[in-house]
């Protein structure tokens, strides 16, 4: 944005490099990435400065720590922290956060403090994928179901089932999504006894291995079950009835008249004219969601035992393993970024009046 | 202005009856939607019962070990929890934290977005589309799990400090939808006329521009409210923030003590989870009231 307000006002000399320039920038994708890419590294250097200037700063809080615990002299347990969260601690705060991005490039996210020798990558790779799938297929079922129930709801108004419908949905968007969990919990796995709660613990059964066979898929989604209902449950209120109000207001439209006065059939209207456009707002609100929902999903891996990201965060929080933490949180924020940009571009191509320059509002 | 100007002069003396005029009139106007008045009839109980419930319901102090889960009685409205402590008295006592916080978190965060959404709606140029780009990136970082880093790094026990660190992580979506709001008044004849007579920023932005985006206010007040709920229960749910009397702890506590896998234990569960989430729901519905008191235009019937 501020490369556009640039260009605009070196429009008098346009050099052919320049124009060239000018295109690169004003360019949809190029803006899109510029973005995502200052974002990462915005969120990485304020975890930086957080974790090294906070009053009880963590590393001085490890070397108090080994010198209780081992009795080591202090260098010692200063060089041992340094190489745990593998920087020089004798170098000033701006080489200390060089060194640490030139080792994020390569990279290289440390190892983490409690489990020694394990490198923070392996533990993410082990347990990232888990929330990528629960918080994934959750949203797109919750989002697929949203839009088509909200979309039914706008074309019923009438039906008695309606304000329901449309009350049950108001309440489900309200509520947290931990309570959500708590409540499917205590009631499906304790009071009534319906799903054995013990043995959906974890992400997958021990002695299992993952393969392209029937007996791992269905493992995998016996565990996730819970976890995925509970996005479900906690996402579909807010896409019904945002859905349903949208297309109230796309079935007003002009061009919804139009395409009935052309006597196209009743199927093609509903879905190329009113829910394709109805759909646009959602898009933006899904991207925006994405977000919240990774972010919760520390809640609600906790609740469930399911060993995906949000539960090895909590992990590293509770016993204050910063290397591990940092690097996780970093994941985070890179996945929902990537997913953000994703919503971006697929945004971009329902609707291509956003990929002109100098076109948001 | 129009309102003094509207009723009969009655003087100082009379000011009661002018306030309970007020108050009949906002029940009214409350009351034209039917779920937004359950919800304020809610929201008013949750109020009450954390101020002024708290000098009728002794707070339980003691552990009373031949009372462990004991199922609701008249002695004990909702049951004992694993301590034998009254479970209702806790729920009472427990809800004040919150309803602080959430209020304190609804108006600093109300604040910043409407100066920062104002001021850049009304400067533009270089201010505005910084501002837009910075919002646009704090849109995308996970506000819970940096919530939950800062836990471990600072302590969050005061409630100030909370409600001010929510709100400066949470002031990015109001302010977009307060700054595209204010571009849509800016346009209009009434505020070219009070910039043509040279009124101020202040004047502009506080007489001319606020009183047109009530009802967006008071939409992200509550926002503001329930995403302070949702966060503060989550961090005391999961024991990043030590606090002591507060739903998420008896949650925690719950948790924590393994009390969720009996079926005895139900009740001590499911009141706090009840309580966050009425206290969600009221808050939410009420905003739909306050929707159509602050815009005429929705008003129905």
């Amino acid at each position: 944005m501020s490369s556009t307000a640039i260009s605009t006002q070196t429009v008098p000399k346009k050099t052919p490099l320049r124009r060239w320039i000018k295109r690169i920038a004003s360019n949809y994708i190029v803006r899109m990435l510029s973005r995502a890419v200052f974002t990462i590294w915005f969120v990485t250097s304020l975890i930086f400065f957080l974790v090294r200037l906070m009053p009880s700063n963590p590393i001085e809080v490890y070397i108090n720590e080994l010198i209780v615990q081992y009795s080591l002299p202090y260098a010692e347990a200063r060089d041992q922290a340094a190489s745990l969260f593998a920087i020089n601690l004798d170098a000033p705060l701006h080489e200390q956060y060089f060194e640490y991005m030139v080792q994020l490039a390569h990279g290289n996210l440390g190892t983490s403090l409690r489990s020694p020798g394990t490198s923070v990558w392996e533990i993410i790779v082990a347990f990232l994928p888990w929330t990528l799938f629960s918080v994934g297929l959750g949203l797109i079922i919750s989002f697929i179901l949203g839009v088509f129930i909200g979309m039914l709801l706008a074309y019923k108004r009438q039906a008695w089932w309606e304000s329901g419908v449309s009350g049950i949905a108001s309440v489900l968007s309200s509520i947290p999504n931990y309570i959500i969990g708590i409540v499917l919990l205590v009631y499906l796995g304790v009071y009534w006894n319906l799903v054995p709660i013990h043995q959906m613990r974890g992400s997958r059964s021990p002695g299992i291995h993952p393969g392209f066979t029937w007996v791992f898929i269905k493992d995998i989604f016996f565990h996730a079950a819970l976890p995925i209902l509970t996005y479900v449950l906690s996402t579909i209120g807010s896409w019904i009835l945002s859905m349903k109000s949208s297309t109230i207001g796309t079935l007003g439209e002009d061009y919804v008249a139009v395409a009935r006065a052309r006597g196209l059939s009743e199927g093609r209207i509903t879905t190329a004219y009113v829910g394709r456009n109805a759909m646009l707002p959602l898009i933006t609100q899904l991207l925006i969601s994405i977000g919240f929902v990774v972010g919760g999903s520390i809640l609600i891996e906790s609740i469930f035992v399911y060993q995906g990201i949000g539960y090895r965060l909590l992990a590293a929080l509770t016993t204050r393993d910063y290397p591990l933490m940092q690097g996780i949180f970093l994941i985070i924020t890179i996945s929902v970024v990537v997913s953000n940009l994703l919503a971006d571009f697929i945004y971009g191509w329902f609707d291509p009046r956003v990929r002109v320059a100098g076109g948001e509002r | 202005m129009t309102t003094q100007a509207l009723m009969p002069k009655t003087g100082i003396r009379y000011w009661p009856g002018r306030v309970l005029r007020g108050a009949g009139r906002f029940l009214k106007l409350m009351s034209r939607n039917k779920t937004g008045f359950v919800g304020f009839l809610i929201f008013i109980f949750f109020v009450l019962m954390t101020t002024v419930g708290t000098w009728f319901v002794p707070q339980a102090t003691s552990a009373d070990i031949t009372k462990i889960y004991v199922p609701p009685s008249r002695e004990h409205l909702l049951g004992t929890d694993s301590q034998g402590k009254d479970i209702l008295s806790q729920i009472v006592h427990g809800g004040r934290d919150i309803l602080q916080m959430a209020l304190l978190t609804g108006i600093i965060s109300t604040f910043i977005g409407v100066a920062l959404g104002s001021l850049s709606a009304l400067i533009g140029g270089g201010f505005d589309s910084f501002l837009t780009m910075l919002a646009d990136i704090w849109l995308t970082i996970p506000r819970f799990p940096l919530l939950a880093v800062l836990a471990t790094l600072v302590k969050l026990d005061n409630m100030l400090f909370l409600a001010l660190l929510l709100s400066v992580l949470s002031w990015a979506g109001l302010y977009r939808s307060i700054r595209a709001q204010v571009f849509s008044i800016k346009e209009r004849d009434y505020i070219e006329a009070a910039t043509a007579l040279d009124l101020g920023m202040w004047h502009i932005i506080f007489s001319e521009v606020l009183p047109n985006m009530l009802s967006y206010i008071a939409i992200s007040f509550t926002f503001g409210m329930t995403s302070a709920i949702y966060a503060q229960v989550g961090l005391v749910f999961l024991g990043l923030v030590p606090l002591t009397r507060n739903w998420g702890v008896m949650i925690n506590l719950a948790w924590t003590q393994g009390a969720i896998f009996f079926k005895d234990s139900v009740y001590f569960i499911m009141a706090p989870v009840t309580a966050i989430a009425l206290f969600q729901l009221s808050i939410v519905w009420m905003s739909r009231s306050l929707e159509e008191i602050f815009n005429p235009r929705l008003r129905t019937g």
